[in-house]
């Protein structure tokens, strides 16, 4: 078969290129970097703090005793005037000075941090809670109010939305913002391999046209077998770097973890978030991990990634066709621009959408986005965790499978004419007519 | 026996008639020129042999059999706007290119690795194409037309880029390769090579013939009957050249000796270049 030894240069020559070689390898890195990093900065953050001594010149007398000290920070109330205070700071006793002017309750409360470099935010952040509670509070009790009634009464409300269907037996909790972020990520994905790997395939086309090696292949097959070779061979190409990132992604977590103290890094967060659920709701950790089974089990993760895989492969073959017969229309990439607008702007549009469809994925532009051919790839990505009645996949997916088998008969017609044209400014009517040789 | 016909073939562009009514047999072993200006339809007519076009009508017979898609093995063809992939070893794109015409992959480097030997350009085996010259490039795609041994051979303007010394290796392998039994198609303005190679040729303008046959009988046909004359007359005056006129040529023999000692007589036969300028611009007209 003349179409695999095409394919098998098409893959090779890329694969063997040093850029893909770079790429390949070092986005994992980057992508480690990312989840480690938030971690260990966590982990390390009080290094990065400077220890602060804070002198608090308190007229308002409210808030003695109110300030903690903690690692980083250190209060020292004093009782000397502001500039004394001031003159401390510049002399380097203090790093900085809290004025609270005297004042009343029922006055708005103000205050004023001098220091000779910047505060940190966390510092500031400190002080502005603290007292905020302690106005509260006083204010509380000023009018006669038990601070603890308020306590108990502040309540968090979650909305379970409950998605029944047909069988009473059947239903299934749905979580919007989680679905949304994970078909957004699927979209994108998609979105930006036909982006990536279509113009690869133009200017694929391209170079064999200017360096005028095309007439010497087309006489040994045919252009139709070069343009699907180009095709599936890229399509590879795409595959094995996603693979490679998918695993490299995997060791290289896997190799930081045993010799980072991740357990550390990761028992940290665990407890802080421990803290924080503590704090704002009432709830205990069994029915925060219940919660996180609810959502993984709320997603029938085999039809995403069924769908995944077809609309990624329709999507792309979709528009590398089109690509393709571009390539061929044209004499250098310069020329590519008035053709490749129109086919990106189609792609764009259920990028656009993207709010939308996650708003309403049932409403009838999304119904619409998602079957018609050119953006059903993006769109349908979009709507397909929140689930999509059967026959809409299937209805969607069959259109995109025929769009492509017509589009990619289109478009070798267009090739077949078009690597043989040189030195023509090409417009659309021109392709056009190439269809109909 | 013809090894290639052509018969009746027409192809129209559009409102463009590119290629009318062309016939030609081919005969086996022999080097056929196609000549004609540029756009009279000779890259035309080969695409269409190499199945790269179709013919609107008209029939193309190879060893006697419709051409079919199976022939691409027993065609070789060097296009005039020929390149290879820059970025790619030397060695690596020829094997691609032999395998696409149907060969396998440990033939190809056995006979590819003998005809670099030939050439003597071995050494460029693992070189990038881009770091190799055009008259080098030229090498590598002559050879990437014959490695599969195909029984019909089709060069368009394969001398153009080349420097006189490989011009001259590459007349004798194209020789050779006849010799050895392939057929030749040729396609090219180089009036010179014409005369040197061609045992047939065809004279196509605005996709029409306009003239073939044997290039000994074309230039029988189109002499006008003129004669290169040398002799050494008695009274002594030293050599005289001469260029007559004469439809007789043993009376003017007898007129010439009468005069003096005659040292070369030649009938001056007119080159294919100047019969192929008279008759496009007569056609043109």
């Amino acid at each position: 078969m003349k179409i695999g030894i095409i394919i098998e240069r098409e893959y090779l020559t890329r694969v063997k290129k040093r850029s893909f070689l770079l790429i390949t390898f070092l986005a994992p890195l980057f992508f480690a970097a990312l989840m480690f990093l938030p971690a260990i900065l966590m982990l390390n953050s009080e290094k990065f703090d400077e220890k602060k001594n804070i002198a608090v010149l308190d007229e308002s007398t409210l808030f003695v005793g109110k300030f903690k000290d903690t690692d980083v920070n250190t209060f020292i109330y004093i009782e000397n005037d502001l500039a004394d205070a001031k003159n401390l700071v510049r002399e380097g006793v203090y790093d900085g000075v809290l004025y609270i002017p005297g004042t009343s309750l029922n006055l708005p409360v103000n205050a004023e941090i001098y220091s000779m470099k910047q505060i940190p935010m966390t510092l500031s952040d400190y002080i502005n809670t603290t007292m905020k509670t302690v106005i509260e509070h006083q204010k509380l009790l000023a009018s006669g109010i038990d601070p603890d009634i308020v306590k108990a009464a502040n309540t968090s409300i979650y909305v379970q939305s409950i998605r029944m269907s047909e069988d009473e037996n059947v239903e299934k909790k749905s979580y919007g913002e989680f679905e949304f972020l994970l078909g957004l990520v699927l979209a994108m994905v998609i979105y930006f391999v036909i982006f990536i790997f279509g113009s690869q395939v133009m200017r694929g086309v391209i170079e064999e046209k200017t360096n005028r090696i095309i007439e010497v292949i087309i006489s040994s097959v045919k252009p139709f077998e070069l343009m699907m070779g180009k095709i599936i061979g890229i399509a590879f190409v795409g595959l094995t770097q996603f693979l490679l990132w998918g695993v490299l992604t995997l060791g290289i977590y896997g190799i930081v973890s045993s010799f980072l103290p991740v357990q550390d890094v990761f028992s940290t967060g665990t407890a802080m978030t421990e803290q924080i659920t503590e704090v704002s709701a009432n709830t205990d950790n069994q029915e925060v991990l219940t919660k996180a089974f609810d959502i993984i089990h709320s997603i029938n993760f085999k039809t995403v990634l069924w769908c995944f895989l077809f609309y990624f492969i329709g999507g792309y073959f979709l528009y590398s066709a089109m690509f393709a017969a571009v390539g061929s229309a044209v004499d250098n990439e310069t020329d590519t621009q008035q053709f490749v607008t129109p086919i990106s702007l189609l792609l764009v549009i259920p990028m656009i959408c993207s709010t939308i469809l996650a708003n309403a994925p049932d409403s009838s532009i999304a119904v619409w986005l998602s079957m018609i051919p050119f953006t059903s790839p993006v769109a349908m990505m979009l709507r397909i965790p929140f689930g999509v009645p059967i026959w809409q996949v299937v209805t969607s997916v069959a259109l995109l499978f025929v769009t492509f088998i017509i589009f990619t008969w289109l478009a070798s017609k267009i090739y077949r004419t078009g690597i043989l044209m040189y030195g023509k400014k090409v417009s659309w009517k021109e392709i056009f007519k190439w269809i109909k040789y | 026996m013809n090894y290639l016909e052509i018969n009746n073939v027409s192809k129209t562009y559009g409102t463009k008639k590119v290629l009318h009514d062309i016939s030609i047999k081919v005969p086996q072993q022999s080097i056929y020129g196609l000549l004609g200006p540029n756009g009279a339809g000779k890259t035309t007519l080969i695409r269409i042999l190499n199945q790269i076009t179709m013919p609107d009508s008209g029939q193309i017979l190879l060893d006697g059999k419709p051409l079919c898609p199976n022939d691409i093995a027993n065609i070789g063809y060097l296009p005039e706007e020929r390149g290879l992939y820059k970025k790619m070893k030397v060695g690596e794109q020829a094997i691609y290119l032999a395998q696409l015409k149907g060969m396998d992959r440990k033939e190809a480097d056995r006979r590819l690795r003998h005809w670099f030997m030939k050439f003597e350009i071995a050494s460029w085996w693992d070189k990038k194409v881009e770091e190799l010259s055009k008259g080098m490039q030229q090498k590598v795609q002559f050879i990437v037309t014959v490695i599969h041994e195909p029984k019909l051979l089709i060069f368009d303007e394969p001398f153009s880029g080349f420097d006189p010394i490989n011009v001259n290796l590459l007349k004798k392998e194209i020789l050779e390769l006849r010799d050895k039994g392939a057929t030749i198609l040729f396609s090219t303005h180089n009036m010179a090579s014409v005369e040197e190679l061609c045992d047939n040729i065809m004279l196509i303008n605005k996709g029409e013939k306009i003239l073939e046959g044997s290039v000994y009988d074309i230039k029988q046909q189109f002499k006008n009957h003129s004669y290169d004359v040398v002799y050494r007359p008695f009274d002594g005056s030293g050599e005289t050249h001469l260029t007559v006129n004469s439809e007789n040529p043993n009376e003017l023999i007898r007129e010439i000796i009468e005069k003096g000692e005659l040292v070369s007589f030649n009938e001056i036969l007119p080159s294919i270049n100047d019969i192929f300028i008279n008759l496009v611009s007569k056609s043109n007209k």
